[in-house]
């Protein structure tokens, strides 16, 4: 048994108590929350599945969630089931008839874009009940001065949301495992190289498919009802549309999308990235992240399309592998 | 109920020619991708960068409005060799989600550029053209303008690609690309005419565009991903089949937010885009395999 993750592991849950202050702690909970959303996309992408609305999925997460509670009073624990069962209707509704018919590479990015638009713009388009482009913040709970209330599911401290947002983090690894030693991915994998010879040797190429899709939309959604909450507020651009979608694809990519934590280093390099700049050259500037980001995702796609873990560990991998020195009398 | 009747009419009119700009912009993405086979994701950002340039040729600068149209064509019409020589030239021959995701990079790029170097306020040309009243329909007379602009520039394209050696290669290219260095054709200049076309097609579209929206720097949004899905809709590089589909998608958010509010427009849009990705995936015109 290795043990050097179960330490590693302890030494995060002990982040919050290192004395940093709020705004790292802020931090830490960004980049798990949007850790877990990229691990679920890359339960696609890396499947060459490439799914430019995620967006929606997010979205509906989200939205679901506090529009239950704010105009009906419905606790998010109930929202949030109702949320991720929308999600899950959305992909099957899309993924169905997309695989059916072998929609697939930028035909299939394409596809998925029209829906996180579709989801941005019925957002925007219900503005009376959800404020529209405004977006909306879920009614307190916290208002008498309580310091959290778990019907509402609204924790005034930081570090309730650190351990939360941290052991969601760890399902979404877990299920990326899981999927990564189950049949499914050998399925997956035969299908992403040639679907006809998949389906030749028996493969249900609709179902798997479908399967994983499935999946990555209802974790996406449940991330967004966890983004909503912590946050306590949304906004049609940040958690729908061709925006958020597109990040969420850059950023996994950034990291690399066939190892296990390779969306957890897209998060933390671009989130890092972008408060770096925001703290370094000032708030004023606005859209240097994004100048930096668009710049450097270029490269990355052009010079390192394995991303900054995939290429580490490519490069581990073959020092491990590479033959031992050989002796010293052998040489001369 | 004719004033009824008559609204509708003038929905109806401006979509008509709605559709003839959108059907210049898909015109610019088809060559692109049927040439060289790439998906140029920030399109609508080339045109943004195009907007950018007319407003301060004109309404900055005070440089007549055809200079400044010329310039923001020529401009675009440069970044797009631009973007081809150093983004999608060395990524010609890795697999095509790259390609489509490294024109993704350029789209944040340029809209952050833009948003550095300009501002997000919005912007317009301080211009404002009379309405052609027809009746009791009133039409734009800026909106009339681009549609027949978009008529002679998509009519111009289409003699240069059937009349003109260099159209000829370039239309051959896109049947075989494996044969036509065979026939003395140099692909690698075929690429840099066909994206200083497509580029020049996005800066006439920004022209047109400019006229009637202002300009800021998340633009390209509002009219990227329609551009993508009109092509799509009308079958990748197919020329005539994103023409009819421009027309219908215009139609869609032109009547459908006459009878509801413009954002259900675009969502019937992108429904009937997705609706019919599944009974004809290979586009409105293409013959069912």
């Amino acid at each position: 048994m290795r043990t050097t993750p179960w330490i590693l592991l302890a030494l995060l849950a002990l982040f919050p108590w290192i004395g940093l202050g709020n705004y790292p702690l802020h931090l830490a909970i960004m980049i798990l929350v949007w850790s877990f959303v990229y691990t679920s996309w890359s339960l696609m992408g890396r499947f060459g599945l490439v799914s430019f609305g995620h967006g929606a999925f997010l979205g509906i997460g989200a939205y679901t969630v506090t529009m239950l509670w704010n105009h009906f009073g419905i606790t998010p624990w109930i929202g949030m089931v109702i949320g991720v069962a929308l999600a899950v209707v959305v992909a099957v509704l899309i993924g169905y008839p997309c695989f059916r018919f072998r929609i697939t590479g930028h035909y299939f990015a394409l596809v998925t874009l029209a829906l996180a638009e579709i989801a941005r713009l019925i957002i925007v388009a219900l503005r009376d009940q959800s404020g529209g482009s405004l977006g909306v913040t879920p009614n307190t709970a916290l208002a008498g001065g309580q310091s959290y209330s778990l019907y509402a599911l609204q924790f005034a401290r930081k570090e309730v949301w650190f351990y939360v947002m941290l052991g969601c983090w760890l399902a979404a690894l877990w299920v990326w495992r899981g999927v990564d030693r189950s049949m499914a991915r050998y399925a997956m994998e035969a299908i992403s190289q040639e679907e006809d010879a998949a389906a030749s040797v028996g493969v249900n190429v609709t179902r798997t498919k479908l399967m994983i899709t499935v999946l990555s939309a209802a974790m996406t959604a449940f991330g967004g009802v966890l983004y909503g909450q912590y946050q306590l507020y949304v906004n049609p651009d940040t958690v729908s549309g061709i925006g958020i979608s597109l990040q969420i694809v850059f950023a996994v990519i950034a990291g690399g999308m066939f190892v296990q934590l390779g969306p957890t280093v897209g998060a933390l390099f671009t989130l890092l990235l972008a408060e770096g700049l925001r703290v370094g050259i000032g708030h004023d500037v606005h859209g240097l992240d994004t100048f930096v980001y668009g710049a450097l995702l270029v490269l990355f796609i052009i010079y390192m399309p394995a991303g900054i873990l995939g290429k580490l560990s490519e490069r581990w991998r073959r020092r491990a592998s590479a033959p031992p020195p050989a002796p010293a009398q052998l040489r001369g | 109920m004719p004033i009824f009747d008559l609204f509708f009419l003038e929905a109806v009119l401006n979509g008509l020619l709605f559709g003839g700009v959108l059907a210049l912009l898909a015109l610019g993405l088809n060559l692109v991708f049927g040439v060289i086979d790439v998906v140029w994701i920030c399109y609508a950002e080339l045109m943004m960068v195009g907007m950018y340039t007319v407003y301060f040729m004109y309404a900055v600068y005070k440089l007549p409005l055809v200079v400044a149209f010329a310039a923001g064509i020529l401009v675009v019409a440069l970044l797009g060799v631009l973007l081809h020589v150093l983004v999608i030239r060395p990524v010609l021959n890795s697999e095509p989600i790259n390609q489509l995701l490294v024109t993704g990079g350029v789209l944040f790029f340029l809209q952050a550029a833009a948003t550095l170097a300009f501002g997000v306020q919005f912007r317009n040309l301080g211009l404002s053209l009379p309405s052609l009243q027809l009746g009791e329909i009133y039409l734009p007379y800026s909106r009339i303008f681009a549609a027949l602009t978009a008529f002679v520039a998509m009519t111009l394209l289409y003699l240069f690609l059937r009349k003109t050696f260099l159209g000829t290669a370039i239309r051959a290219i896109s049947q075989d690309r494996a044969i036509m260095p065979l026939m003395g054709v140099n692909p690698a200049r075929i690429y840099i005419v066909t994206s200083a076309i497509g580029g020049g097609l996005a800066g006439l579209g920004a022209c047109l565009l400019v006229l009637q929206y202002d300009v800021h720097p998340a633009i390209g949004l509002s009219f990227g991903p329609i551009t993508f899905l009109i092509c799509v809709l009308g079958g990748l590089g197919n020329m005539v089949g994103g023409f009819v589909a421009a027309f219908i998608f215009a139609q869609l958010i032109s009547v459908g937010g006459f009878f509801f509010h413009i954002e259900w427009g675009y969502v019937m849009a992108f429904l009937f885009f997705i609706v019919m990705m599944f009974i004809r995936p290979q586009g409105l015109l293409a013959k069912r395999a």
